[in-house]
């Protein structure tokens, strides 16, 4: 190879060796880059393209959990019509979505206003409101799983002490109190989590707006409304999809704290997966549905992108 | 005033479960204790946690370094191919990937293994940790390695004598977030293990609530919770700011 073909590389910059017979294929740009990338592009092809292939492929045949393997095509995807399961699943998980991304960013909002501006202590309650985040999602639908429970938990006792209820309250009893609790578990989880994105989004506001705004007597509303949301907004749109994307993605919280119960109420679509998979051993009719929920995901993602990041 | 009266009850109603787990799993002398004896045992649990976790912190630290340094510093055939297929897992569902890798990890004898969760956890940390550690390098100055290439030695050696060093705090953050992901994921070891003594904490202490026939011991529970909580919140109070860039720089992707 010639010095013309030499990449920019090592050898140009270092100046003095530039002079100097051509590098060895191991030393030139391109064969390092690929040497420091290898064991990124091992990992993503092989734990990530590849699975991504298997399960194209996993869904256009009958696998069973353990056995042989036979093309089915396209009966994994014609089922899933069939599966009622599935369709309850589906509408349940987006009522769930709806309302959780509401709550979620509502509350985060406010927490996020709330801790926004330096003051004595303000660190202390930033650390208070993110600490459960800190907590496994697991650990934390097993402790509310504890402290809900009428005769272990605390909770029953402490609302009948205040006088708000009469009865045991059976939290994960019916169908709405279920979804409730779940709610709960979720904010106290996430409020904070979510409240530090938005807080990342506000500190880069620049102080200067919000005084020019003040000078020209705007009240704290109208300074809210014009300056803090508009310039929010890319924030926003950030935290709005990763809360749709997860919510729509939700197990741990149905798995764990609710099971499911009662009477399958509270079955969300990545549940129905993980049955399909492993209780009922139907691994095609598993991948069947995971590829329709990356397609559904994926035209939702760009789909938010679209409408979320719209500039004003 | 008002002020810090909201702010203080709405502390207290974030503070309040943990404080209350943490009393509820000592009110009994012998929730510990249980807790312990509980299934395969606690040690079992932990030494398996703690081996999937450390797997996984130092496997996402040496691949996102030598990853993160190559997308910073070198141009490469399929540089752009490589970084978009790299954040695209963050595009698929969980279920989506561990459903296939459940069979693949199975056909290279991978199957019940707690190296296997780890390599996966691994993958799972990339994006984040590859794009943490490539803005990391970048924001290094080249005469950095200049001098040091000057001084005679080889790229490699500069790399991890002197920039590794300069990339520091990043790498505190993407092992971070390696940690508390695979010390609390629930997910991926539920699906990739099968066996009760390769399972992590978060499935054996699920499993005190399933295929239980008996009452639940709500006290060995909390317990169980505690163990799992404690080394989080620990680690997060200690490396709160280290926690809160991760955030910033995830957050500026955006």
């Amino acid at each position: 190879m010639t010095t013309l073909t030499r990449p920019r590389g090592r050898a140009a910059r270092g100046g003095s060796s530039a002079a100097a017979a051509p590098p060895p294929w191991w030393r030139r740009q391109g064969a390092q880059g690929w040497l420091y990338a290898g064991p990124t592009a091992l990992i993503v092809v092989v734990l990530f393209l590849a699975p991504l292939v298997l399960v194209g492929w996993m869904s256009l045949n009958r696998w069973p959990l353990l056995g042989e393997a036979k093309l089915n095509v396209p009966a994994n995807y014609t089922k899933i019509a069939d599966n009622p399961l599935f369709a309850d699943a589906v509408w349940f998980t987006l009522k769930y979505t709806v309302i959780i991304t509401v709550v979620l960013s509502l509350f985060a909002l406010g927490l996020a206003l709330l801790v926004q501006e330096r003051r004595p202590g303000v660190g202390f309650f930033r650390t208070a409101f993110f600490l459960p985040g800190a907590v496994g999602f697991a650990a934390a639908a097993l402790l509310f799983y504890g402290m809900l429970n009428s005769d272990f938990g605390p909770i029953d006792p402490i609302l009948r002490t205040l006088g708000i209820i009469d009865e045991p309250v059976s939290w994960i009893g019916t169908p709405n109190m279920a979804l409730f609790s779940t709610i709960t578990l979720v904010l106290w989880r996430f409020a904070g989590f979510n409240m530090l994105i938005l807080l990342t989004g506000l500190q880069a506001i620049p102080v200067a707006v919000y005084e020019a705004a003040r000078t020209d007597g705007a009240s704290r509303w109208v300074i809210f409304r014009r300056i803090t949301l508009p310039l929010l907004r890319p924030t926003i749109a950030l935290m709005l999809i990763m809360s749709i994307t997860g919510s729509l993605l939700a197990f741990d919280q149905f798995f764990i704290f609710t099971n499911g119960g009662p009477d399958n109420s509270t079955v969300s679509m990545v549940m129905v997966i993980y049955r399909d998979a492993f209780l009922r051993f139907d691994l095609g009719g598993a991948a069947a549905l995971s590829v329709v929920l990356l397609i559904a995901l994926v035209a939702l993602n760009a789909l938010q992108m679209r409408v979320l990041r719209r500039p004003e | 005033m008002r002020y810090y009266t909201t702010m203080s009850a709405l502390a207290v109603l974030f503070l309040f479960p943990l404080v209350w787990s943490g009393w509820a799993s000592m009110e009994e002398p012998g929730n510990y204790v249980e807790m312990a004896r509980f299934g395969e045992g606690l040690g079992t649990y932990l030494s398996n946690s703690v081996l999937v976790s450390v797997m996984t912190v130092a496997g996402t630290l040496v691949v996102s370094a030598l990853g993160g340094y190559a997308f910073a510093r070198f141009a490469f055939p399929g540089k752009n191919l490589l970084f978009l297929a790299t954040l695209a897992i963050l595009m698929v569902p969980y279920a989506t990937v561990l459903i296939p890798l459940y069979v693949l990890l199975g056909y290279i004898g991978l199957q019940n293994s707690l190296v296997g969760v780890a390599l996966v956890f691994v993958m799972f940390q990339l994006p984040f940790a590859l794009f943490m550690m490539r803005n990391a390098f970048e924001a290094l100055p080249k005469e950095l390695e200049e001098a040091a290439l000057v001084d005679g030695c080889t790229t490699f050696r500069a790399f991890v004598r002197i920039l590794l060093r300069a990339v520091r705090p990043a790498m505190v953050t993407v092992g971070l977030f390696a940690f508390l992901a695979s010390w609390n994921d629930f997910f991926a070891p539920l699906i990739l293990l099968n066996d009760g003594a390769s399972f992590t904490l978060p499935v054996a202490v699920v499993s005190m609530t399933q295929n239980t026939f008996g009452a639940i011991d709500y006290g060995m529970l909390q317990a169980g919770v505690m163990v799992m909580a404690i080394p989080c919140l620990l680690l997060f109070l200690v490396l709160q700011r280290h926690y809160v860039r991760g955030f910033m720089s995830g957050a500026l992707r955006g």
